[in-house]
């Protein structure tokens, strides 16, 4: 029979999935990007809705959550794996209310007002059966396939109007999109790019040898001189692992003392992040924001004797706050950081803040 | 003024002829006169000389071509604006006791004032001209000398790299040193061309010959030891500076119709640039070199030969004690009383001081715990941690990239200082101005250690323009068997840059500690000053 061989074929494409995100989210930074995660995911869900059994919306949202949950809890800090999660769940709910005949702003449009007079959304439970529904999700998360694809480009599309020429740019670490966007602006301009590595994963070494390979100017300094070179600097552009809801950033260790150091010499700090990075998370939850990796990358085995009395920590995230944030540039145009908050309601839908 | 020169010659010549005709002896005036114009005439044949060659080639005028010219110049200058006194006033003499040769002497007299005043003219007219170069100098010196202090001072050689005749300057004087030039290394930044880049793996001393006759080898070993790096940090290097040169001073014998006070300091001085060639000075070292050469300066000719060396001897073994020593203890007696029990105090890299600071501490019985920062390349903060946890203090080590991470934990930031500079910076290891920008945005307080002796009368702004460039290799860094830098000096667009020492601005330091007490950061001038009224 068809069913049980393509429920296997599905449950071992979900297991590999877990495995994959729970061996590569330890240590050496991230080995695939965040795009590339992204793209998995949402094709594992649109194979997951494709072949698994479900009669209604509310029981494929069901079945997503419940996958959902375990591929968050596999990595916790690969946040485009929930994002995409709630992306798709957005995308049921739309296609449902679409289906049933009501218009889509009557559901986003939570006011006060709505809220006291309509009584609740309780005969909301999607149990409704649609023929079309299925082709419809599909056809949405065909789109927004489409749309991930070409976040880098729709970002390096945009580079021309903000660098001009004989700037001197800064840098932390690596950051696929930035790399990108400063070798898109490259082409027709010339600046100099400095980068700072980013220890001790030391990734700045990589983006400095394929900014110098597009032929700019790059100069490697150490994280120690951040703010020693910053009086010459006119422009930070990073990349970050996850924009949070309240518009700071989760970015790569020592992006905080860039921030400062930015802010102090009033440079501004431009962010360039695709879309598909907004989580709904905020910062306070102290236990899941951090990641810690072996502490071996900061003081070698070789130190033996001290090892054992000494406490080493080698956090790999930082937490910036909005108010040190410019301007964010992602695949749809450029925003402020006190923009956030909107765009989160138009991705995602409130009740899937927690999975 | 050549043409004036031959009449006033021929003048000059007619009274003479005329003196000597009517029998008498020249006079102490005529024969001042005959000099005088022999000189002038072969001044003004000098500067027609002078004025060739610098149409020709202004390079080729090198230090010695002009120094001969201003001597007699400025000796007939002299001499012209005396003399022109004294035959005004010898004049009238002669007319008193020979009333009979009246008509003459009058013609004469009147001839010799005429005289007089064009060389008084002359000779004023001169001074003010300022004549190319020297002359000026020596007129504009004398005027600078009364105002309160000479406002320029000549700019170090190691930030003029860029400037080549700077560059070619400092190549002959090594070459008279016979002191062996250090080339620079790789691909500079072009912000700061203007610095030296060596690499460590090309010491200045694999030029010397063995066995150097021109530098002691205490001297060579201490350059080979400051060029890779086994001695480190200001104190250290002082205290190394000033034994190697106690061990100068114990072999050194005066040479015969020399001075000891003159020719001990010219010994020292290709001493100095073979270890400036090594490494450049520090500012510590700087002071303490003009405390060595003041006191060897100061040895009264008198003295023999063994009383003052053991005299100097002394001397260096006090400034030691004094300046490091027992400063370090003043210090720590002041620090420990802003160390109180469940502190947090967050360090950074390796200071002396710091560390002599926490260990007696705890010898006072605090309790607190200790945060170590550390950043690449040098990473000298493994050294200090083995220091700690050896005396058995509990200690956390992070690298600066976390230090967000970690503030939030912090009660207090102690701080080593490299020199504090005139206008309140704080000049330190690269790092230590983002640590007290860190914690200034955490609010936790910035305390920085420093002995008076590191105060120094620069100023500086920003940490381009005055810096140190390390070794560009030491960013290279091996993972997973990867080199990712490897071949950084093939790729055209790419540089490294290693900088040792950064600038911090007062705002971010709460307070510094030194032996004096404990003072805020703009009070550095203030202190200086009351240190020269000393000296």
């Amino acid at each position: 029979m068809p069913g049980p061989d393509k429920e296997t074929d599905l449950t071992e494409r979900v297991e590999a999935f877990l495995s994959d995100l729970k061996r590569g989210g330890s240590g050496a930074g991230p080995l695939r990007g965040s795009a590339e995660t992204a793209r998995e995911t949402t094709a594992l869900l649109r194979k997951i809705t494709a072949q698994a059994r479900w009669s209604s919306a509310g029981d494929l949202m069901e079945i997503i959550r419940k996958e959902g949950r375990r591929m968050t809890a596999a990595q916790p800090s690969e946040t485009t794996v929930g994002n995409m999660i709630r992306r798709v769940l957005k995308i049921i709910r739309e296609e449902y209310a679409r289906s049933r005949g009501s218009s889509e702003e009557a559901d986003q449009q939570e006011s006060l007002h709505k809220l006291l007079t309509s009584g609740g959304l309780c005969e909301e439970n999607f149990r409704q059966h649609f023929a079309p529904l299925k082709a419809n999700v599909i056809e949405a998360i065909n789109e927004l396939l489409t749309e991930l694809e070409g976040t880098t480009d729709n970002i390096s599309m945009q580079a021309l109007e903000h660098i001009h020429s004989n700037e001197v740019i800064m840098t932390i670490g690596r950051s696929r999109t930035v790399e990108a966007f400063l070798r898109d602006a490259a082409r027709k301009r010339k600046f100099h790019v400095i980068v700072a590595e980013c220890a001790p994963f030391c990734q700045g070494h990589e983006m400095a040898t394929n900014l110098s390979k597009a032929g700019i100017e790059t100069t490697v300094i150490a994280d120690a001189a951040i703010f020693a070179v910053m009086s010459r600097v006119n422009k930070v552009i990073i990349g970050t692992q996850t924009v949070l809801a309240n518009g700071g950033l989760r970015a790569v260790n020592g992006t905080h003392t860039l921030a400062l150091a930015a802010k102090h010499h009033s440079t501004p700090l431009i962010v360039c992040a695709p879309m598909f990075k907004l989580s709904p998370q905020f910062p306070n939850e102290e236990d899941t924001f951090h990641k810690f990796v072996s502490p071996h990358e900061v003081l070698p085995f070789t130190e033996g004797e001290i090892l054992s009395k000494v406490n080493v920590h080698c956090p790999v995230f930082d937490y910036v706050p909005p108010e040190l944030i410019t301007l964010f540039i992602s695949n749809i145009g450029g925003h402020a950081p006190s923009y956030i908050y909107r765009l989160m309601s138009e991705l995602y839908h409130p009740e899937d803040h927690e999975l | 003024m050549a043409d004036s020169g031959v009449t006033d010659g021929y003048e000059k010549k007619g009274d003479i002829e005329r003196a000597k005709s009517e029998g008498k002896e020249l006079t102490k005036e005529e024969k001042q006169r005959l000099r005088k114009e022999k000189k002038q005439q072969k001044k003004s044949k000098e500067k027609k000389d002078d004025k060739v060659i610098q149409e020709s080639g202004k390079e080729t005028r090198g230090d010695s071509s002009a120094a001969s010219p201003p001597q007699p110049s400025s000796q007939s200058t002299a001499q012209k604006a005396p003399s022109a006194v004294p035959p005004p006033v010898s004049v009238p003499a002669p007319e008193a006791p020979t009333p009979a040769d009246k008509p003459a002497k009058s013609k004469a007299e009147l001839k010799a004032e005429r005289r007089a005043r064009q060389e008084a003219e002359r000779a004023s007219k001169q001074s003010k001209k300022g004549d190319p170069g020297p002359q000026g100098a020596v007129s504009k010196s004398k005027a600078a000398t009364n105002e309160l202090q000479p406002v320029v001072k000549r700019l170090p050689e190691h930030i003029q790299v860029d400037n080549p005749d700077v560059l070619k300057k400092l190549a002959k004087k090594l070459e008279r040193q016979q002191i062996p030039l250090r080339l620079d290394y790789g691909y500079k930044v072009s912000l700061f061309s203007h610095l030296h880049q060596y690499s460590r793996k090309a010491p200045l001393t694999q030029q010397l010959s063995i066995p150097s006759t021109v530098i002691h080898p205490a001297i060579v070993r201490l350059g080979l030891q400051y060029s890779q790096g086994i001695v480190a940090g200001s104190n250290a290097r002082s205290v190394a500076l000033l034994h190697a040169f106690k061990q100068v001073i114990r072999d050194y014998t005066t040479p015969p119709n020399e001075e000891l006070s003159r020719d001990l300091v010219n010994r020292l001085k290709p001493y100095i640039s073979f270890l400036n060639q090594c490494r450049p000075l520090s500012a510590s070292m700087g002071n303490a070199i003009k405390y060595v050469k003041k006191e060897i300066s100061n040895i009264p000719s008198q003295c023999k030969e063994e009383e003052a060396k053991h005299k100097l001897l002394k001397c260096i073994e006090c400034y030691i004690k004094d300046k490091i020593i027992l400063a370090a203890t003043a210090i720590a007696e002041s620090s420990i009383e802003k160390i109180s029990d469940g502190d947090v105090i967050l360090i950074y890299g390796c200071s002396s001081l710091v560390n002599h600071i926490l260990c007696e501490a705890l010898e006072k019985n605090r309790k607190f715990r200790v945060i170590v920062v550390d950043s690449r390349p040098r990473l000298e903060g493994r050294e200090a941690l083995r220091r700690l946890v050896q005396r058995g203090i509990s200690c956390t080590y992070v690298l600066i990239s976390a230090v967000s991470y970690i503030l939030p934990e912090v009660s207090k930031v102690f701080l080593g200082a490299h020199a504090l500079l005139a206008n309140g910076y704080v000049m330190s290891r690269v790092g230590t101005s983002q640590i007290a920008l860190v914690a200034k945005a955490f609010n936790v307080p910035v305390l920085v250690c420093c002995e008076t002796y590191k105060f120094c009368e620069r100023v500086q702004t920003d940490s381009f323009v005055s810096n140190e460039l390390d070794d560009p290799d030491d960013l290279i860094v091996t993972r997973n068997g990867h080199t990712q830098l490897e071949n950084w000096q093939q790729e055209p667009s790419l540089g490294l840059l290693n900088l040792v020492y950064d600038v911090t601005p007062p705002d971010f330091v709460d307070l510094v500690i030194t032996e004096l007490g404990m003072i805020p950061c703009t009070s550095v001038p203030v202190v200086l000053r009351v240190k020269n009224v000393d000296q």
